[in-house]
């Protein structure tokens, strides 16, 4: 299985660095949406930097969509997506491969937006370890829930528009923990505040990898 | 864990259904190869060649019927059947955005094969040079062909199943494709070969069967001379030449009218017996 | 070919708990129109009950009445409804257990649902709009029902996308599935929303009151009450959906013949003869088809 995840993982990001979407369309996104929530909220910054987590991870969520609708675009050619199955490949180390590499793409949109809240909304971090680990852990729960959504709507003429409505509600418990973190997180904030969600995100984490480790293979077989 | 024991069977249908939605692409299909045989199969467009082949590659869920296929049960054991057999699709799965080199070694990798063959896989189908590095969004389709073609040779399956290889290739790659079969089976593969011309494959071919109507209406086998005798075994007659189109009709309704009498009120829910 | 070519008649894998047949049998119209009757009476009780009967309360006045059918609707929705549809679809994903009969009933359940789901939100609201000043609060329990809404709305869309009966039925069953995990992580986050933050001054008017006496009793009648209803509406639009199955099942027959009469020509020989939708009452598939044999 983990021989086929980094086969996967490999594949998926050699052709991104051939294709470079994420670079030049993925990642310009989440700036977009800052900017548009600076138009919409500013052009004072305090509002901004009050609001700084919740409209970081709105970023982050909204493009997650994008990068789970590439994940499963690359496969859209001429039977890819029958050449994964016949290639014997294991289901679950598919699953955790395009998960590696949608994972990685957030995260590299992460480190941007980060920089991006700290230099266009003013807010300002304190815990920056707290900051990290939620990145992290919640990267992993939404491209996990992310891979799973994208297999399931892979084979349907809707999946550009379904994608996001099944997406988006599901992961909503990252975008509270991720949200309520970053505040605790933040100048102003009392860290402690932070330790259940940390717990939930690790339960959110740990029930969407399991399931998808699981149904990955089933759900390629019957779209 | 998937049985150790060598098969003698390559590939086994027994009254084998298989449907898309309510379309039965197989209408109880029967069909025994055995190791190291080439088969060809014959059969109008739209007959259930290809769907044969789908299935034999575990790409389609037979709804009814036993299917095995290297002795085993293609959904049960389903990556080590897939790891084993090659299936030459008109789609060639490859990845646009990568190269040449990149998508065999993929594909290759994937299936758990020897790396060392790639090389010489290569050679084998002209794929040198400059070639190598095209990704594969400017290829002609006959130069994916030949990678796909490629790719099954340096993963060399145990069955390799060919959907009209010689479609759109020039004489000279046909010439060369003949070749790899006939390599393949000196190896010990099985070939199983859907084409509309037969004539390329018949001196490769130890046998031939037709499908029409989702079945396996027809079937001949090729003597050491290289001559045709017709096939027993009560599959049906000979057909080279078409048959009266309700030829094969009037035997089969009455049974089935029978059992249609036979079975119970419709019950979306009642069972069938599939048989893995 | 023998008789016992009978055995690929094929729709399904398992026949699921009940005999076939069940939903159009007497046994099952009888007991689809009792159940509704209780419910009509079960209601008309509760509404007397709750509009009449039972006295106002201190604090709230009459607004108390809407606890009738608040917790009765949200226990519907929230428990009764979506459980069904997620043990259902689960066990429609159990090879074992697989049948359209638990994917037509997780389906079911899970369209009701959306019924009792916007009964929960609109009642919630006209109870809130006294208790908090606001037509919404963002209160933990309403905003995981209005979480609820989206998931199942989100499972109606996949299931309107044309596909194969048992392609959508595993569909919509990972989406359940999905759905189902992501509840309880959902309700902790909104709770831990509401209840463990910073210490800003929130608005918490709970809208649970203090229930004693005939209020009690008028209380449970209306969960029972809504609960009556909530079956009634399952086991009408469970038989909905497995009479609109009904429809295509005798064609598997038929379609099995016309693929083996396809001549060598290659077009379906017999394809020309039109098969029309066989009557849903019984031996008329078999009929029919048999007919089209004869031809």
């Amino acid at each position: 299985m983990w021989r086929d995840t980094v086969l996967v993982a490999g594949k998926d990001l050699r052709i991104e660095a051939r294709s470079r979407v994420a670079l030049s369309q993925v990642v310009p996104f989440g700036i977009v949406a800052l900017a548009l929530f600076a138009f919409a909220l500013g052009p004072d910054r305090a509002p901004m930097a009050k609001a700084a987590p919740g409209l970081f991870w709105v970023a982050v969520l909204f493009t997650t969509v994008l990068a789970v609708q590439r994940s499963v675009s690359v496969e859209s050619g001429d039977g890819a997506r029958d050449g994964l199955r016949l290639s014997g490949l294991d289901p679950a180390g598919q699953f955790l491969g395009k998960l590696l590499s949608v994972g990685a793409q957030l995260v590299a949109l992460e480190v941007v937006l980060t920089a991006g809240v700290v230099l266009l909304y003013g807010a300002r971090i304190e815990a920056w370890w707290m900051i990290v680990a939620s990145c992290l852990l919640g990267t992993l729960g939404l491209a996990a829930a992310g891979v799973l959504y994208g297999a399931l709507s892979a084979g349907l003429r809707v999946k550009e528009t379904i994608l996001p409505f099944l997406l988006l509600p599901v992961v909503t418990p990252v975008l509270l923990a991720g949200t309520r973190i970053w505040q605790a997180a933040l100048a102003g904030g009392t860290p402690s505040y932070g330790s259940p969600w940390f717990h939930l995100l690790i339960a959110f984490d740990a029930v969407y990898l399991a399931l998808g480790v699981v149904v990955y293979g089933p759900i390629q077989e019957s779209a | 864990m998937a049985p150790a024991a060598p098969p003698t069977s390559a590939l086994s249908l027994r009254n084998v259904v298989a449907l898309s939605g309510r379309f039965p692409l197989l209408a109880g299909v029967d069909l025994e190869v055995a190791v190291g045989e080439t088969v060809l199969v014959e059969g109008p467009n739209g007959a259930g060649k290809t769907s044969l082949l789908r299935v034999a590659a575990g790409l389609v869920p037979i709804a009814s019927g036993h299917l095995s296929v290297l002795g085993l049960d293609p959904e049960r054991y389903r990556t080590t059947v897939r790891r084993r057999v090659g299936l030459l699709a008109h789609a060639s799965h490859l990845y646009d955005d990568l190269t040449v080199r990149e998508n065999i070694r993929f594909a290759v990798r994937a299936a758990g094969a020897d790396t060392a063959r790639i090389d010489g896989a290569c050679d084998r189908l002209g794929l040198v040079g400059r070639l190598l590095r095209t990704p594969a969004a400017k290829l002609s389709a006959g130069q994916r062909r030949r990678v796909a073609l490629a790719v099954l040779v340096a993963r060399a399956p145990e069955l390799w199943l060919l959907d009209e290889p010689h479609a759109g290739l020039d004489a000279g790659a046909r010439r060369l494709l003949n070749e790899l079969i006939a390599e393949a089976n000196a190896a010990g593969a099985t070939v199983v070969v859907a084409s509309h011309e037969p004539e390329l494959v018949a001196e490769l071919a130890s046998r031939s069967i037709t499908v029409t109507g989702g079945r396996v209406t027809a079937e001949r086998t090729f003597g050491p001379t290289g001559a045709e005798a017709p096939g027993a075994a009560g599959l049906g007659t000979v057909a080279t030449d078409a048959p009266a189109p309700d030829a094969p009709a009037p035997d089969a309704p009455a049974p089935d009218a029978v059992a249609l009498r036979a079975a119970p009120v419709p019950p979306p829910d009642g069972g069938i017996a599939h048989v893995a | 070919m023998t008789t016992t070519a009978a055995a690929t008649s094929a729709t399904t894998p398992t026949a699921g708990p009940f005999p076939p047949g069940l939903v159009q049998s007497p046994r099952m119209i009888w007991t689809t129109r009792i159940i509704g009757i209780a419910a009509a009476v079960t209601v008309a009780l509760t509404v007397w009950l709750g509009l009449w009967v039972t006295p106002p309360d201190k604090v709230q006045g009459d607004l108390v009445r809407l606890v009738y059918i608040h917790p009765g609707v949200a226990w519907v929705a929230l428990y009764l409804a979506f459980g069904l549809a997620a043990v259902s679809s689960l066990l429609y994903l159990w090879p074992r257990t697989r049948s359209l009969f638990w994917d037509r009933l997780a389906a079911a359940a899970v369209e009701v649902g959306v019924v009792f789901n916007v009964c929960t939100l609109i009642s919630g609201s006209i109870w809130g709009r006294p208790t908090w000043g606001v037509w919404w609060a963002w209160d933990a329990r309403l905003t995981l029902t209005a979480v609820l809404l989206i998931l199942f709305l989100g499972y109606l869309t996949l299931r309107r996308v044309p596909a194969e009966p048992d392609v959508r039925a595993k569909r919509c069953a990972y989406a359940a599935l999905f759905a189902a995990v992501d509840i309880p992580l959902v309700h902790f986050s909104v709770v831990w929303w509401k209840t463990l933050h910073q210490g800003a001054t929130v608005l918490n008017a709970n809208l649970s009151p203090s229930i004693h006496g005939s209020m009690a009793w008028t209380l449970l009648l209306g969960f029972v009450a809504l609960t009556l209803v909530f079956v009634w509406m399952l086991l009408v639009r469970y038989r909905i959906g497995a009479l609109e199955d009904y429809l295509g099942t005798g064609e598997l027959e038929v379609a099995l013949l016309e693929r083996r009469s396809e001549g060598a020509d290659g077009l379906a020989a017999a394809g020309a003869a039109d098969v029309t939708a066989p009557d849903v009452t019984a031996p008329a598939p078999a009929a029919t088809a048999t007919a089209e044999v004869a031809r």
